[in-house]
């Protein structure tokens, strides 16, 4: 353990108003910590740079979900568990349900926040494909009130996010528009349990009369940030599914990632398993349109 | 201490008894309900009054010299003990074999994160501020990061030539032997680096006093190699110096030389503090600093006949030591003899060597040399099937020892060992026929490969050659008056067994109930020294050595009370209370002695190279899944001749857990090294596998008996790691037709080799 | 003996193993290091310090965490069960019995996280596929058993007569 507790604050207020008031009057001195499953592993090993900590872990205005008919208001706070747990998310949300199964262990899920994950904004994080390829839309708030930012717009670059210095997330908002698409989701990890993906996929399709009508696909881990497959996408819209077509969408998906060589994986192993789970995804729209 | 009733142990006494009643039965783990309860006391769970925090100060380079070292202002320097090598008493040294490793860096340093010097504090807060705080100019000189560099001998780091232990087998001749052949097969084969990851990180509380001398309790396997190596550092008496073993998690091999080291450093600072002091590294710090299996590569040549037997070969060996010869050349050695697995080689020539590169240095792992060239020896045999046309069963039946043949040292193997029928039980098991079938057609449809892969492999137990007789451990067996009985080793408990084992043992012997047997923790003031917890030896050795200790006790009490042949337990209660009274106390010592008969020429490197050997054959079923490269064990059958199986449940979890680090060994755990430094120092990147990786592992034994191990038993602890590695590798070819000859095997690898052998099925979804 | 600055530190309250339990502490200290340092309750490990190993693992509020990654004042108020808590009036948990006589336990350092992670999922599904058992207990590293011993212990607890 190579930090001095003595040398950090960390303040609880006991709601969101009262945090929200306290990062309004001292803006960017304050850095929220829900769970703690990433801070503190910076905390222990003397990398937590930020000394004033302010508490957002199980403040019930975040940790929510709320269904509508046209949405699902997932609160910033919930953790994996919360998520693996809801009947709705189960059901209309799988892509969002097998990253919270994949993420770390079942006490890191305990723990670990969907607003966490999404504000830690590392490129190889598990829940943000998913919530890239179901538009996931993020509403924002801070002390002087609130706005929304599609989640394809929070990060712009590597490690940042859209986030002012007063600002929290407060929820992530998913239409309920896709319980007829075929679902595909697959992590690439060093092992099967707790293990930070070398790549990712999250994929949502729809075929209607053998042709495909909806294409998404979200990768993790092969850019600075997790990255919607646009050029794959819009090769696949209106085509048959099938053996060639994979084949076509697994060679476009090469130009458009930006991976990297490093501690855990390499670029050309990521290319490859990039574009063979792209071909796969195909191959399940193809096995839909099959039974159609 | 009154010696009574030395025994020695006769080699034809019999060893087996045909009615055991408590060896060879699942009684309950020693010191299981404190480790089920949360009591039991590993060293950071104790604290003594007064006590210091320590921490190290390390090289950040690999090699160069220390020009200036000087402390930040910021920080209040009064507050701390600062330790460096002006301050060591005795030997700037951690006495080993060669005696090369400096406790402390004086002036050069040869490995990143060597120790340099040493703080105390007493909040263990504030000590990694300080070593961030002390800085160290260095003149770096150049640095050798891989041992093919080393070989070559461009830059020299140590002693003459690089070279810590050249080693030569020759059995045979070679004259002649490749215009013979048929077939002449080569191959290279290579092992990484891999880290011993016991969940417990290394860990001392040390004690010093001007009359008593320096105690040190930690976590470790070898309380008297510690010993040794504080009395040469502080120039101590072997009375002014105690070392006790606390419950450690596991060790592996990991704690067999490093704690010397930690406890140094823990010493010299409650020396000069005069306070405790503890030292807990934290994980970090062990994974980069601490030892790790050295990486190897072995090359054969070998000449083989038109029906695939083996006429004779070559085998090279090359294993990376580090920065410290440390126990290189024992390493080296055991590799050296197992090179040629369990196979007839008529003839052969076995040349090894250890050498210097600037990394930390590599130490013990379990298996210690034998996983690298029995990786080796089991790919290669595999090759040679692949060269001769026939199967991976056919070449292996057409070349394994049977009683009567030698190994590659001339060693006569005179038990009974049927390989072949071994190898047939194994593959029934396993299922391996039916499904070569099922996977051949199955492959042809599916993107997921599935394989079956096969190692045989044997392990001999105990130290090489002389070293049991150079190490002339010593046993004891205290009776008290209330008839309990306390059994006194050195060895160490980390979760093997070992208090468990040794208590059966004496029950049984004494023919008690087994709840009378305590075991004393090991601690030198108290116990004798019955070697290191090494080398698969203490159920085999020590255990004989207990057996034959508690026959003494018995011997004594029929001279002393007249205690009947067939005593009841009152009797036996009554008899050492009786002995007690008169005499004061009641143990018996028995020391090892060497078998008659059994010679081991250390020059010729030649002859009975081990007691015993444990033999076996393993299968691997894996999937290769050809969308992520990933491969996963779905079944693994470990089947092995054990000699005699003492207790059921811990056998089966040694092999168990032996074959999990060794599956971690082929396809998870990478070290990732950065200018002679371990760059995925922390559990997230140095994988290993969880409980969602790892199949059921199916464990089965046969029993021959042995002659020279405690009711039979052979060792086992290190065997179950020499062979899973080449039957997941066998495996892995059998499902894609690709041959790999390097571990860690990652997809990565496997999708590499693909893109060039096959390029159509690495892009094949 | 240096004294640790006081400021900073605040009242923390916490009920352990059935009993209320008070600390003065920096709000910043790990709840495992609470526990150890603070409490006594040396059963939770540090194996990592990073929530990889889960030999730090405890029962807060019923769900299992990582002891190393929670800040202690996000426990002010919580409800911890530590491996001590288990064994109730020197009677064993069935899980405790069953890692006894399944040989669960080796070394014994994984120990404690192991069998609260055990509970843990035996709340959740009283009657584990060995799947379940495997997802259960992915979060915790056992580096001595190979796991098989650990899931036969996790099955005899749940039905002690079936024959092995």
């Amino acid at each position: 353990m190579r930090a001095d507790p003595g040398h950090y604050e960390l303040v609880s207020p006991r709601n969101l108003q009262l945090v929200l008031a306290l990062m309004d009057r001292e803006p960017s001195r304050w850095t929220p910590i829900a769970g703690g499953t990433d801070l503190m592993v910076l905390y222990a090993a003397g990398k937590l740079p930020a000394r004033k900590l302010v508490s957002i872990w199980n403040l019930p205005e975040l940790r929510r979900i709320e269904v509508s008919r046209e949405e699902l208001r997932i609160g910033a706070g919930c953790t994996y568990t919360d998520l693996r747990d809801n009947k709705i998310i189960a059901s209309e949300f799988p892509l969002l349900a097998s990253a919270a199964a994949w993420t770390g262990g079942i006490a890191n899920q305990n723990r670990g926040t969907l607003g966490g994950n999404i504000v830690n904004a590392s490129p190889a994080a598990d829940s943000l494909p998913a919530l890239l390829v179901y538009e996931a839309i993020l509403t924002l708030v801070a002390a002087r009130g609130e706005r929304e930012v599609p989640y394809g717009r929070f990060h712009q670059a590597y490690k940042t996010h859209a986030l002012r210095p007063d600002e929290l997330i407060r929820t992530i908002r998913l239409p309920r528009r896709f319980s007829g698409y075929v679902c595909f989701a697959r992590k690439v990890g060093a092992r099967r349990a707790q293990a930070i993906a070398k790549v990712c996929v999250a994929a949502l399709g729809k075929v209607e009369h053998g042709r495909i009508i909806d294409a998404r696909i979200a990768l993790g881990s092969v850019a600075p940030v997790p990255l919607r497959l646009r050029e794959t996408e819009h090769a696949l819209i209106g085509k048959n599914p099938g053996r060639e077509l994979a084949g076509l969408a697994a060679d476009t998906v090469a130009r458009q990632i930006q991976p990297i060589d490093d501690i855990r994986s390499t670029l050309r192993y990521r290319t490859a398993v990039a574009a063979n789970l792209v071909a796969q995804f195909v191959e399940a729209l193809s096995s839909q349109a099959g039974r159609e | 201490m009154v010696l009574v009733g030395l025994q020695m142990l006769h080699p034809d006494e019999p060893n087996a008894l045909s009615h055991v009643n408590i060896v060879g039965t699942p009684v309950p783990r020693k010191e299981g309900l404190d480790k089920v309860t949360g009591r039991a006391r590993y060293v950071d769970d104790i604290s003594l009054r007064g006590m210091l925090y320590g921490a190290t100060v390390r090289s950040t380079i690999p090699r160069g010299r220390i020009r200036r070292i000087s402390f930040a202002p910021g920080v209040d320097w009064t507050e701390y003990v600062i330790v460096t090598a002006k301050d060591i008493p005795g030997r700037n040294c951690i006495a080993l074999i060669l005696d090369d490793q400096p406790c402390l860096a004086d002036g050069i340093v040869n490995h990143p994160e060597e120790p340099i010097l040493l703080l105390a504090h007493p909040d263990r807060h504030q000590l990694s501020g300080a070593i961030e705080a002390v800085e160290i100019a260095y003149d770096p000189l150049p640095a050798v990061l891989a041992f093919e560099e080393s070989e070559r001998q461009t830059e020299v780091i140590w002693g003459t030539d690089n070279i810590f232990k050249t080693l030569l087998v020759e059995k045979g001749s070679l004259d002649g032997i490749w215009e013979q052949a048929a077939h002449i097969v080569e191959g290279e084969y290579s092992t990484g680096a891999q880290e011993q990851l016991y969940i417990e990180n290394n860990g001392m509380i040390a004690d010093f006093d001007d009359q008593a001398g320096v105690t040190v309790w930690g976590s470790l396997q070898c309380p008297y190699y510690v010993h040794k190596a504080l009395m040469a550092l502080f120039a101590l008496p072997e009375d002014k110096v105690r070392v006790v073993q606390m419950e450690t998690g596991g060790a592996f091999g990991g704690k067999e030389e490093y704690p010397s080291m930690i406890a140094a450093h823990a010493a010299l600072l409650a020396m000069k503090a005069k306070q405790p002091v503890k030292i807990v590294y934290d994980r970090l710090e062990d994974m980069a600093a601490t030892t790790k299996r050295h990486p190897s590569r072995t090359r054969h040549r070998t000449a083989v006949d038109a029906t695939g037997r083996i006429l004779g070969g070559e085998i090279d060996i090359t294993m990376d030591g580090g920065a410290y010869a440390t126990l290189s050349s024992v390493v080296l050695s055991r590799g050296t003899i197992h090179a040629g697995g369990p196979y007839y080689w008529p003839n052969v020539t076995i040349r090894s060597k250890a050498v210097a590169t600037n990394a930390p240095p590599h130490g013990a792992f379990r298996g210690f040399g034998a996983p690298q060239t029995l990786f080796a020896m089991e790919r290669h045999i595999e090759r040679i099937a692949e060269v001769v046309g026939i199967s991976p069963v056919e070449i292996r039946k057409r070349n394994f020892l049977k009683p009567g043949m030698t190994t590659t040292t001339d060693q006569v193997i005179r038990e009974n060992i049927d390989l072949e029928r071994l190898l047939d039980q194994a593959l029934e098991l396993s299922q391996y026929q039916d499904k070569k079938r099922r996977f051949l057609e199955q492959n042809q449809r599916s993107a997921v490969k599935k394989g079956l892969g096969i190692s045989a492999f044997l392990h001999g137990a105990g130290f090489t050659g002389s070293g049991e007789r150079y190490l002339s451990s010593l046993v004891g067996v205290e009776a008290l008056a209330d008839g309990t009985v306390r059994v006194l080793v050195s060895s160490a408990e980390f979760g093997q067994g070992t208090n468990t084992v040794l208590c059966q043992i004496a029950a049984e012997t004494l023919n008690v109930p087994y709840d009378w047997i305590t075991i004393a923790q090991p601690d030198t003031s108290v116990v004798p020294n019955s070697g290191p917890t090494v080398a698969s030896r203490t159920a085999m050795i020590v255990g004989n050595l207990v057996r034959a200790a508690a026959m003494g006790l018995v011997r004594t009490l029929e001279a002393s009370c007249d205690l009947a042949k067939n005593f009841t337990h009152d009797e036996f209660r009554q008899s050492c209370r009786q002995h007690i009274e008169k005499h004061g106390q009641l143990k018996s010592l028995s020391r090892y002695e060497a078998p008659p008969g059994v010679f081991w020429d250390d020059q010729k490197y030649r002859g009975e190279a081990y007691a015993a050997f444990a033999w076996a054959v393993y299968v691997a079923e894996v999937s290769v899944d050809l969308t992520t490269y990933s491969v996963t064990v779905d079944d693994f059958v470990a089947l092995q001749e054990i000699g005699k199986v003492l207790h059921p449940r811990l056998a089966e979890g040694q092999i168990a857990g032996g074959v999990a680090q060794a599956i971690g060994f082929a396809l998870y755990e990478k070290v990732v090294w950065q200018n002679g430094r371990m760059q995925n120092h922390q559990m997230t990147n140095y994988i290993m596998p969880t409980s969602a990786d790892l199949p059921p592992i199916r464990v089965f034994f046969k029993e021959l008996g042995n002659l020279h191990g405690a009711y039979g038993a052979k060792g086992i602890g290190e065997l179950p790691m020499d062979g899973p590695a080449p039957a997941i590798v066998n495996a892995i070819q059998d499902a894609l037709g690709v041959p790999f000859n390097s571990i860690p095997l990652l997809p990565e690898d496997i999708y590499h080799a693909l893109s060039i052998h096959s390029p159509t099925a690495a892009v094949e979804g | 003996m240096a004294s640790i600055p006081d400021i900073g530190k605040q009242v923390i309250e916490l009920t352990v193993n059935g009993s209320r339990r008070s600390v003065f502490v920096h709000p910043m200290e790990r709840l495992l290091d609470v526990l150890r340092h603070e409490l006594g309750l040396t059963g939770a490990k540090e194996g990592c310090g990073e929530g990889e190993c889960g030999s730090c693992s405890v029962l807060l509020d019923g769900q299992l965490v990582n002891s190393c990654l929670v800040p202690i004042a996000q426990a002010n108020g919580s409800n911890l069960l530590t491996i001590e808590g288990l064994t109730g009036d020197e009677r064993l948990h069935p899980l405790q019995q069953s890692f006894l006589s399944c040989n669960g336990a080796q070394c014994g350092i994984c120990t404690p996280g192991m069998i609260l992670a055990a509970v843990h999922l035996l709340d959740k599904h009283p009657e584990p596929t060995l799947d379940e058992i495997r997802e259960g207990l992915s979060g915790n590293l056992c580096r001595c058993t190979g796991y098989s011993q650990i899931f036969e212990a996790i099955r005899q607890a749940v039905s002690p007569d079936a024959t092995r």
